[in-house]
């Protein structure tokens, strides 16, 4: 099985992993590395419940290969609670019932990070482009997106 | 989704030994954005001993715009790069609609415009677990001897659903393709055949280098259009690129059309020049729709009928026409 060590910075982090070269990001940060918020939904790049960021754009960690991360700075869902304090972000998909069972939310609020950051005041319009990939299957999308613009508003 | 079955991931920093890795080993695949191949990989689509990563081969991740009016893009360009560009958003709306209208924003980071371009076909029979395909003794595209689209026939009619050739042909790009031989280019509709099994005209060891974009004729306009199941994120059932330029009187000076995602291949329409000299009303735009739903050949590749999708290929094209010749400004 032909091998490398990984040299990337995970969650702020560098770390050197001996990884397979086909093997998957999402199975490096939740086999490897334990860090299962990121979550396997449909496993093969339609659902985006194992959205994180790759140097700062979201990515779908299922079809990605760990090994083409080298150099990168890769960040999940772990990232964003400081001391174990929710992120604004968390905290208004919280207060705001943007979470239902809660599997698409890890993707769901790494989709909407990377959005904030670059549109700290998104309108509707472009909350629903940022998050067009990520597919929620119990409620609806109205909740989401309202957690998206009270955290917009919290940010400020 | 199964797991991968064991490659070696090769990133070549030079184009010559991209190609040469991909000319010396048959089963040796390139790789850019992976966002179709990846899963197709999964699915059991194929076992590469090696993939070649092509993000390491300097220049294909450059946009050039010339002073003449002429973009150069780089195969390796993101679609989200494409989308945002000021100069292909200011001359190519067609080009950047339609790299917009590709899957979502997080594949999008990722995919390429040469790997959407190279886009495999695809196939309600063929985008599918291993499992699945075994349980119908596979199909002719990939490890089987009968097309279940068309029992009868002998070719493959999987359908090619890449959104920005279509666009790119519209807007009469040309592809710059590099491999053992030398580097050649070739208009852009010409880099396709139309069988489902082979439709990329490339030898083995090529790869797509860059397109070139010409400049506009003055006056001209372009878009694309799309219908697609799921209006947030998904392959398209037909979709439409026109460029129109008006002569003083209102009348077509110059037209181009291309289809995408109902044949095996992305095509130029033939015979628009019968539409130069006629203002743009029901007549003339009839006859276009009636040359669309000629050639337009959609099979049963999707879970909608092909004349449907006919159907909607025309009325893109119409509809695509007529906005842009009356749109203000």
């Amino acid at each position: 099985m032909p091998k490398r060590i990984l040299d990337v910075t995970i969650n702020g982090t560098r770390r050197e992993d001996a990884v397979a070269d086909s093997t998957l990001l999402l199975d490096y940060l939740r086999e490897q590395l334990g860090l299962t918020g990121t979550k396997r939904g449909c496993d093969g790049g339609e659902c985006g419940a194992c959205t994180v960021l790759i140097d700062g754009e979201p990515a779908l960690a299922c079809i990605t290969l760990a090994a083409r991360c080298e150099g990168r700075r890769v960040e999940t869902i772990e990232s964003l609670a400081r001391s174990g304090r929710m992120s604004a972000l968390q905290a208004a998909f919280h207060e705001k019932l943007g979470t239902q069972c809660g599997f698409c939310t890890p993707g769901m609020i790494m989709a909407s990070e990377a959005l904030l950051r670059r549109d700290p005041h998104p309108d509707e319009a472009a909350i629903r482009a940022a998050l067009g990939g990520n597919i929620c299957r119990c409620t609806g999308y109205v909740k989401i997106i309202e957690s998206v613009q009270a955290a917009a508003e919290a940010r400020e | 989704m199964d797991r991968m079955h064991e490659f070696r991931l090769s990133r070549p920093d030079s184009l010559d030994e991209a190609v040469a890795l991909l000319a010396r080993d048959p089963l040796a695949r390139p790789l850019a954005g992976g966002t179709d191949l990846v899963p197709n990989l999964r699915r059991g689509i194929g076992a590469p001993s090696v993939l070649v990563d092509l993000s390491g081969v300097p220049g294909l991740d450059a946009i050039e715009a010339g002073a003449d009016g002429s973009i150069a893009i780089g195969a390796g360009v993101t679609l989200a790069r494409v989308v945002r560009d000021d100069a292909i958003a200011r001359a190519l709306p067609a080009l950047q609609q339609a790299a917009a209208s590709v899957a979502g924003p997080s594949h999008r980071t990722a995919a390429t415009l040469g790997g959407n371009l190279c886009l495999d076909t695809r196939c309600v029979f063929y985008n599918q677990s291993e499992w699945w395909r075994r349980a119908n003794d596979f199909c002719l595209k990939h490890g089987g001897d009968t097309c279940h689209v068309a029992p009868q026939g002998t070719r493959c009619h999987a359908a090619y659903s890449g959104d920005t050739a279509a666009a790119l042909i519209a807007l009469a790009a040309e592809a710059e393709v590099a491999g053992p031989q030398g580097s050649r280019r070739v208009p852009l509709e010409r880099m396709f055949v139309d069988d489902g099994a082979k439709h990329l005209a490339l030898g083995r060891g090529e790869i797509l280098l860059r397109v070139h974009v010409p400049p506009q004729p003055a006056g001209s306009r372009n878009a694309y259009r799309k219908a697609r199941p799921r209006g947030a994120i998904d392959f398209p059932l037909a979709g439409a690129a026109a460029r129109v330029a008006l002569d003083d009187g209102g009348a077509i000076a110059s037209l181009r059309v291309a289809l995408t995602g109902t044949n095996s291949h992305p095509l130029l329409l033939d015979g628009t020049a019968e539409c130069v000299g006629r203002p743009v009303d029901e007549a003339m735009l009839g006859g276009l729709a009636k040359r669309v739903q000629k050639q337009a050949k959609p099979m049963r590749s999707t879970v909608t009928s092909s004349n449907w999708r006919r159907t909607v290929a025309a009325v893109l094209v119409r509809r695509v026409v007529a906005e842009l010749a009356f749109a203000p400004g």
